[in-house]
């Protein structure tokens, strides 16, 4: 007999050790998320994926699916509070979409036309986070971080060089790189790299390459993310 | 020139030095890096270079471990680094005075490091010295009590470059302040007879039969007594001691009963991470009954099988390392730790001790074993527990200092005996950590269901306002509340117990702990990471006096969303302080809505005071009309 949940009412098929994010994404459910990446480990971190399973929230990343479960996931509630989330990561950095590379196919973008973000709500930290332009090749825009770690993983797990990594505590958490002087230049990191290719945001940007795709042309400009980010996709 | 350049050489060789002590094992990384700051003063590029080429792990992984804690430095700050505790009690002691004095004295602004590289001055969460402060840590070694007089003292003594172990040792002097004692804290206890009682308890041929395993995995038959012991647990009800009450019985048996893969052993750790401000009973238990704790961790290894134990001891309490060393090798040479242990074959379980350095996230288990690990201490993403993958992913039980000093009595005295004790649901005692508003601040201990009129009449409080117990995670209590009781089935604590009395303004309590949840929030996730930043730039808005209704609701659904969307406690507590107080100390909030409507948390008045400060002027005119006023 085949394992199933169900996920808002839906019933979703499911293979043992599968989490809840995994079988909902096979079954062409869209849970919000920014540090949840089908290729890599789950993080559990930036939390928009949470759901409530069994009235209980948890991350629908970590948490594996278990038959019989009954998962509230696009409910009033849960996109509210997923709402707030994504607000506090738009005050958190400095995120100016108009002017962002990314606008459009940035999934913090995204996410908060997901979820009817209409405003950043909270007042804004306006960290002071200088820009690294040191690589030949890549810029990295720390203004942008959100700290979901897939460069990260990306870097350590698939190209064998954690080039990134977190450093700091708290709110003073942030991204630093595999070099004594802190320069990306100083790094073995390259344009081919898997890192390079996994930041949801416009923190990694490719040099010289800016605005290739007019803006209305993009990805999320031509679907909303739900409509683009299922498993396998 | 600055005091803080040691050779390249010489640090390689500290370096080389300390990584071959620790077996070159990058899962010392947190030990290591403590060692070198201590013998360096700070962890330089030169050191981390080092390390890097020596342990062979990226820089980034050491540079993330060297970030995450508190009092490990990556740039120099002196070689005297001086660092005020500032709990609540502290500030009610008058700390902050003393360190502006100390500040004046050498010539040195809060937070920086003095001109000539000599000195640095700044805060630190919560020290555990509530009961004999105000309290500093001076290069991570407690100095309590302080005075006026004592910090021109110790100024001169900066001043005059002295070597920390040449200082009066009078200064360093930490009270017990033992006011209360009871079955633990007055233990009728020899070194080994908890062990050899749990020994003799040898099982009838039913539990024999049951108890193949023994101590250790493979062995062949019960050496008499583990399933005995544990059911002693059990039968005596006891729970966990650092907060959550979890049944230590059931703990101790999800661990014996995991799996064991090829190589791996199982893990006693003892949480001696004693961050919540107000607490500090773990320090007091550590200095006066070291031996009946680590014998209440050895009876935990017996029962579940365990060949390896931890102390994680708080980076706060580093000043207690070389007695509980000593203690340990004294255990070793009388046969109560090492290899068959009181002659037991097969019985092999040994302790050490490892310091943290500065996170309050640590004392959270599955973030202690991320530090034991030398890694940042994160909160892990559970199941699975530490109890079947913990440490190195090991079967691991994580357990408060007072649990196996209470688990030790039990193996002596048997579960019935301590059963007896305290109320139905709460079975034993509870060490508080009494501080605050009272004559008789100190350590005592009640069996469960004291009331907490019963406490404050013992220390002496008089015209008490509220109590704040289990620290800024537990609960506010306010007059009306005071017949209620320490216990599980009332209130649960980890031992914090701080009294303030009638002229205390119960918002700069609450503002205090926000502060303190904002600096300790380990960053991880999103709604702690941020929430708790909001929420203290919220409450400094209603400090300025620019607060209103409106803030109000939006603590109220922060805390919502803390609670709701944390990964950790941590996160899930953080707004407890101010809920509680919004509820029963109103009047202290309402003070402060000089607002109806919506005011910005924007004051350009205050905008403006690093432009004063900057340019040394605070007169009028450097000041706008209409200004909220107050300070940082």
């Amino acid at each position: 007999m085949s394992l199933t949940f169900t996920l808002d009412g839906k019933t979703i098929p499911f293979e043992d050790g599968q989490t809840i994010i995994q079988a909902a994404g096979k079954a062409g459910v869209f849970i919000p998320h920014l540090c949840y990446h089908p290729e890599f480990k789950p993080h559990g971190s930036c939390k928009l994926c949470t759901v409530k399973v069994n009235g209980r929230h948890t991350a629908s990343c970590t948490m594996r699916a278990m038959p019989g479960m009954v998962v509230e996931s696009d409910t009033e509630e849960i996109n509210a509070e997923r709402r707030a989330l994504t607000q506090m990561l738009f005050v958190e950095g400095n995120h100016f979409c108009p002017s962002c590379e990314k606008s459009g196919n940035c999934q913090l973008q995204a996410t908060a036309y997901h979820l009817g973000m209409m405003s950043p709500h909270y007042d804004h930290f306006f960290p002071n986070r200088p820009v690294d332009a040191s690589h030949p090749e890549v810029l990295l825009d720390f203004n942008r971080c959100i700290l979901c770690s897939l460069c990260v993983r990306a870097s350590r797990d698939v190209d064998g060089k954690n080039v990134f990594a977190l450093s700091g505590r708290g709110i003073k958490t942030h991204l630093i790189v595999n070099a004594r002087s802190g320069q990306l230049g100083d790094t073995d990191f390259a344009l081919a790299d898997k890192a390079a290719q996994v930041c949801p945001v416009g923190v990694i940007l490719r040099k010289r390459q800016g605005f290739a795709v007019p803006i209305g042309e993009r990805k999320y400009d031509k679907a909303p993310i739900a409509e683009t980010v299922t498993e396998g996709k | 020139m600055a005091l803080n350049t040691m050779h390249a050489e010489a640090v390689a060789g500290v370096v080389d030095r300390v990584v071959a002590r620790y077996r070159r094992d990058p899962s010392n990384m947190v030990q290591i890096l403590r060692e070198i700051q201590e013998s360096c003063d700070w962890i330089s590029p030169e050191a981390i270079d080092r390390l890097q080429s020596t342990l062979g792990v990226p820089r980034t992984k050491i540079e993330g471990v060297a970030g995450f804690y508190s009092f490990f430095y990556t740039e120099p700050r002196g070689r005297y680094r001086v660092l005020f505790s500032d709990n609540i009690t502290d500030r009610m002691l008058g700390n902050r005075a003393l360190m502006e004095r100390l500040c004046n004295n050498l010539w040195v602004e809060r937070g920086k490091v003095s001109e000539d590289g000599l000195v640095s001055v700044g805060k630190t969460a919560c020290t555990g010295m509530c009961d004999q402060g105000p309290a500093l840590l001076i290069n991570n070694t407690a100095m309590p009590a302080l005075t006026a007089e004592r910090i021109d003292e110790i100024a001169e003594l900066i001043r005059n470059k002295l070597p920390l172990s040449e200082w009066p040792a009078a200064f360093f002097k930490v009270e017990d302040n033992i006011r209360r004692a009871d079955i633990l804290l007055n233990a009728d206890f020899k070194p080994g007879e908890a062990l050899l009682a749990g020994r003799a308890r040898a099982p009838d041929e039913g539990l024999m039969a049951s108890n193949m395993r023994s101590w250790r995995e493979g062995l062949p038959s019960g050496m008499g007594g583990p399933i005995a012991v544990l059911d002693e647990i059990k039968r005596a009800g006891l729970r966990g001691r650092g907060g959550a009450g979890f049944t230590t019985g059931m703990k101790w048996e999800a661990c014996r009963n995991a799996q064991l893969k090829a190589g791996y052993q199982r893990i006693i750790v003892c949480n001696a991470d004693e961050g919540e401000p107000g607490t500090f009973k773990d320090r007091v238990l550590l200095s006066t009954c070291a031996d009946l704790v680590f014998e209440g961790m050895t009876v935990a290894a017996y029962a579940v099988g365990a060949t390896k134990g931890f102390v994680y001891l708080r980076g706060e309490y580093r000043y207690l390392l070389d007695h509980l060393n000593a203690v340990l090798a004294r255990r070793r040479r009388e046969k109560l730790l090492g290899e068959n242990i009181l002659g037991i074959p097969g019985a092999d379980f040994d302790i050490d001790i490892h310091v943290g350095a500065g996170a309050y996230i640590c004392g959270e288990e599955s973030a202690l074993i991320e530090s034991l690990e030398g890694k940042r201490g994160t909160p892990r993403n559970r199941p699975p527990f530490p109890v079947t993958n913990g440490y190195l992913d090991q079967p691991t039980i994580v357990n408060n200092v007072e649990t196996f000093a209470a688990a030790a009595m039990i193996a002596l005295k048997g579960g019935d005996w301590y059963a007896g004790i305290g109320t139905r649901h709460s079975t034993g005692t509870k060490i508080l950590s009494v501080s605050g508003d009272c004559e008789r601040p100190g350590i005592y201990e009640y069996p469960f269901g004291v009331s907490i009129r019963q406490v404050l009449a013992d220390c002496g409080a008089r015209d008490t306002q509220a109590v704040q117990v289990s620290g800024p995670s537990g609960i506010c209590l306010a007059e009306a509340e005071f017949d209620r009781i320490i216990g599980f089935e009332d209130i649960p604590t980890s031992g914090a117990f701080t009294v303030f009395d009638k002229t205390r303004d119960m918002f700069e309590v609450a503002r205090n702990y926000v502060h303190f949840f904002q600096h300790e929030s380990c960053g991880f996730c999103t709604p702690c990471r941020v929430g708790t930043s909001l929420l203290k730039n919220l409450m400094d808005k209603l400090h300025y006096g620019a607060g209103s209704p409106y803030d109000f609701s939006e603590i109220e659904k922060l805390n919502q969303l803390l609670q709701s969307m944390s990964h950790c406690g941590l996160g899930h507590t953080a707004c407890n302080p101010v809920l509680d107080t919004i509820a029963k100390f109103r009047p202290a909030y309402e003070k402060r809505m000089n607002q109806q409507d919506f005011t910005p948390a924007f004051d350009l008045d205050r905008a403006l005071s690093a432009a004063r400060q900057m340019t040394g002027r605070d007169d009028a005119a450097a000041h706008l009309a209409n200004a909220h006023g107050g300070e940082a």
